[in-house]
């Protein structure tokens, strides 16, 4: 289906304003962009791991959710939610539910609850086939605790436990590919997406692959960029000029696997030096300063290499 | 009604929950629990139940997707022993604190290290302050017949708590015993359909749940939780009664054996019943005025039935099977002695024993009679924190 | 209207729901977070395409969209982040200091 934002916008509304959420923060917009991928006469049931998301938006007694809601810790978002749908399969073979209610479930995790401290329950969970869409909205750090490194932080990142330091400058790994350990579950829809620009058709493509997620059959996985005004150190207005230049770069790269075929959804005509993703925030501020050249070289080739992969694999040339 | 079968105590709570027909059953495999879901997958995979059998990763994921399973509007169980309900701690807190009503199968197990696949309490003792209503039973009989009254006292609209129904791994779980079955159809209705009042797969309502709860109102949930608590020890009671009406088996807070004129007398847990009842026997035989008291309901713990049990006694002696670490005695013993605090003037001894499967005879629960009749008789206690059949 | 309607420092143990449910979907509303903003959107209606760029990508749903058409900004949770005016393509939508 063609993405109309007139039409789109003439859903409900299924987060509402009044959550916490810092000022400008990428999260919400993903969790609207994702949840507007669901067609206004299906009913949800959302589940989020702690985290940042969690807490701002259901704090007693005030729900931001629109839909059914269940928060229960921090590493289990992919086994709660597994559970509430093989409640929803029970209860219709039981008659407990009417036989035309649709009900679709979605998790929430950031990286922390989704590549660290939720894995295994996330991978649980994909590897049985749940009919549920698991979204990681990916800062690329543990945001909710103050900006500590995860697996999916960048190498060289400046944060509160990798800290640009005189002798160990930033966090010293590659961040983890989430997203193919996910595709290597064998699973029906994997994509790779952002809240994006509208030169990058803004939120076409993530909307396009939140309706694809959550209306193919069985465990379906979306792994989300979502900056952080505060941990990537950059204004709030620049939200979408943080993913555009994402893209532009390489560093976060746009595409989706079916069945396991990988098709990437954007090639830019001129891939961008890593340069530019990099000043635009403070948290790579020390790899600019003289004698840390090799590490912007590092960062270049490991994008570099993780790009030629994906063109080599992309099977819609 | 009912039929008689020879059934390992696993196999027989795995009956009760294809009786029960659950929504949901979501486990992990764990010596000695395993038997449990193992029979339950056959039962689902044959078309027995309608349940969705869910089988997770872990036992942290099993009780992570019970909750998502419960809240979701499913009646819900599972099944696990030591490292699986150590593993499923903090859920076990935040089932308890989200007031849903799921059935787990405890079945004990020395909790590591080192690693031990033997009897003992250390598992579910752990677990004795996580909200969870706490169910013992002795037999084969008692975990089928638990299991069952569980659910029931579990969705009472006063209590709506998890349930914990604990019996002793391999000699209640792998014995095969006689025990009374009930009709599938008398099981069912017996526990009722389900019915929250508030759940995510609502078509007509939707909720939140597990909201982060600042300092103005969680101290107030945890108030209602502890309530909830209180009023289930009379919905035990009522669902009890109701029980022994469909059985005739008739089951309490705890179970007195011979201790309507005792003098000295022993309190525990689970299996070891047996033979501390062997005991009394053979005492009484000889005129020695002994009893016995089995807890069934720990959790929430019969705090003045038990004094009034205990009231007048010229010794006790609880038996723990399950260490401290406090530097006095065991959790048995820390409940009964403050139960009895400013309320009867007993004395009261410890022993801890059993732990790892050691295996307890008839002539350790003599010994333990012998000294409680020492102090019946000089009215000294030698020492209070003890240990039985440890090597020395 | 206010979602939730109890009286918040006196609410009893008694009547509080049971486990922190809440049964009044979308009750955050209640929340004021526009006191937060330092900077305001100001929306020119005249020079507004009704592109609906602005929609999607505000984190706290505070562009008033009805039938298709931006109408307006909801105050009551725009926390000032400017996301909106550096997105508008016809700059229709302008941050001002908060007075």
């Amino acid at each position: 289906m063609a993405f109309k934002l007139k039409e789109e916008a003439l859903k409900p509304e299924r987060l509402t304003g009044g959550h916490r959420m810092c000022a400008g923060c990428g999260a919400p917009v993903v969790v609207r962009a994702v949840l507007r991928a669901l067609k206004a006469e299906d009913q949800a049931v959302i589940c989020s791991a702690t985290g940042c998301l969690e807490v701002s938006t259901f704090m007693y007694p005030y729900t931001a959710w629109n839909d059914s809601f269940i928060h229960s810790a921090f590493e289990n978002a992919g086994a709660t939610i597994s559970g509430a749908e093989a409640a929803y399969k029970a209860m219709k073979k039981k008659g407990k539910l009417p036989a035309d209610q649709t009900i679709k479930f979605i998790a929430f995790g950031g990286d922390g609850g989704t590549y660290d401290i939720g894995l295994q329950s996330l991978s649980g969970a994909m590897e049985r086939g749940h009919d549920m869409v698991y979204v990681c909205y990916d800062n690329g750090a543990y945001m909710n605790t103050g900006i500590q490194r995860s697996s999916a932080t960048p190498r060289f990142a400046d944060t509160t436990t990798s800290p640009a330091g005189s002798s160990v400058p930033g966090k010293q790994q590659q961040r983890k590919d989430l997203t193919a350990i996910m595709a290597a579950h064998h699973l029906p829809y994997v994509a790779q997406t952002a809240p994006l620009g509208s030169k990058h058709g803004g939120f076409k493509d993530l909307h396009e692959k939140a309706e694809k997620a959550i209306y193919t059959e069985g465990a379906c996985f979306l792994n989300v960029l979502a900056p952080c005004p505060r941990g990537w150190r950059y204004d709030t207005p620049k939200l979408l000029e943080m993913t555009d230049i994402a893209v532009d770069t390489c560093v976060w790269p746009l595409y989706e696997i079916v069945d396991g075929k990988l098709t990437l959804s954007y090639i830019p005509k001129e891939k961008k030096p890593v340069e530019e993703y990099l000043k635009a925030q403070g948290r790579f501020r020390h790899v600019f300063k003289k004698g840390n050249e090799w590490m912007i070289e590092e960062i270049q080739k490991e994008v570099d290499r993780t790009w030629e992969d994906l063109l080599n694999r992309n099977e819609t040339k | 009604m009912g039929k008689r079968d020879r059934l390992s105590g696993n196999e027989a709570v795995a009956v009760a929950m294809r009786q029960i027909n659950p929504d949901v059953v979501a486990a992990f495999p764990i010596t000695p629990s395993t038997e449990v879901p193992q029979y339950f997958a056959a039962f689902a995979n044959d078309g027995l139940v309608d349940t969705e059998f869910v089988p997770v990763e872990s036992e942290h994921s099993a009780m992570s997707a019970c909750i998502g399973a419960e809240a979701a509007g499913a009646r819900t169980m599972t099944a696990t022993s030591a490292n699986g309900l150590a593993y499923m701690w903090e859920m076990l807190y935040i089932a308890a604190s989200s007031r849903l009503p799921i059935v787990l199968a405890a079945v004990n197990r020395a909790l590591s290290g080192p690693i031990n696949i033997h009897n003992d309490h250390s598992d579910t003792m752990g677990a004795r302050d996580s909200g969870w209503v706490q169910l013992y039973g002795e037999t084969n009989q008692e975990a089928y017949d638990n299991f069952i009254m569980a659910v029931k006292i579990a969705e009472h609209p006063d209590v709506c708590l998890p349930v914990m129904d604990c019996y002793d791994g391999f000699i209640t779980s792998h014995s095969v015993e006689v025990i009374e079955l009930l009709d599938d159809q008398d099981v069912k209705n017996f526990v009722g359909e389900y019915k929250p009042k508030a759940y995510l797969n609502n078509p007509n309502g939707k909720v939140s749940m597990g909201p982060l709860d600042m300092p103005a109102y969680y101290f107030e949930h945890k108030r209602q939780q502890a309530e909830a608590m209180k009023n289930a020890k009379r919905v035990i009671l009522e669902v009890s009664e109701e029980f022994y009406k469909l059985t005739g088996r008739k089951y309490g807070l705890f179970e007195e054996y011979k201790m309507e004129d005792a003098e000295v007398a022993i309190v525990l847990l689970n299996s070891t019943a047996g033979t501390a009842k062997a005991v009394v026997d053979e005492l009484r035989s000889k005129g020695v005025k002994a009893g016995l008291i089995k807890i069934r309901v720990f959790r929430p713990f019969p705090v003045d039935e038990i004094v009034a049990a205990l009231k007048g006694l010229k010794a006790v002696a609880v038996m723990d099977k399950a260490d401290g670490f406090n530097g006095a005695g065991g959790p048995l013993f820390t409940d009964i002695t403050s139960a009895l605090y400013g309320k009867a003037d007993v004395k009261v001894i410890n022993y801890i024993y059993g732990l790892g499967g050691r295996d307890v005879r008839t002539d350790d629960i003599e010994v333990v009679y012998d000294e409680l009749l020492k102090i019946a008789e000089t009215g000294s206690v030698k020492s209070v924190y003890n240990y039985l059949g440890i090597k020395e | 209207m206010k979602k939730i309607n109890w009286d918040l420092n006196n609410i009893s143990w008694k009547d509080i729901t049971p486990g922190g449910i809440v049964e009044v979907p979308g009750s955050a509303s209640d929340t004021i977070t526009g006191e937060w903003r330092s900077d305001k959107p100001i929306w020119d209606k005249d020079k507004c395409k009704q592109c609906l760029i602005c929609f999607p990508v505000c984190p706290d749903s505070s562009i008033n969209v009805s039938e298709g058409k931006m109408v307006g900004i909801d105050y009551d949770h725009c926390k000032g982040c400017g996301i909106c005016a550096n997105q508008c393509p016809f700059g229709a939508i302008e941050m001002v200091r908060e007075g």
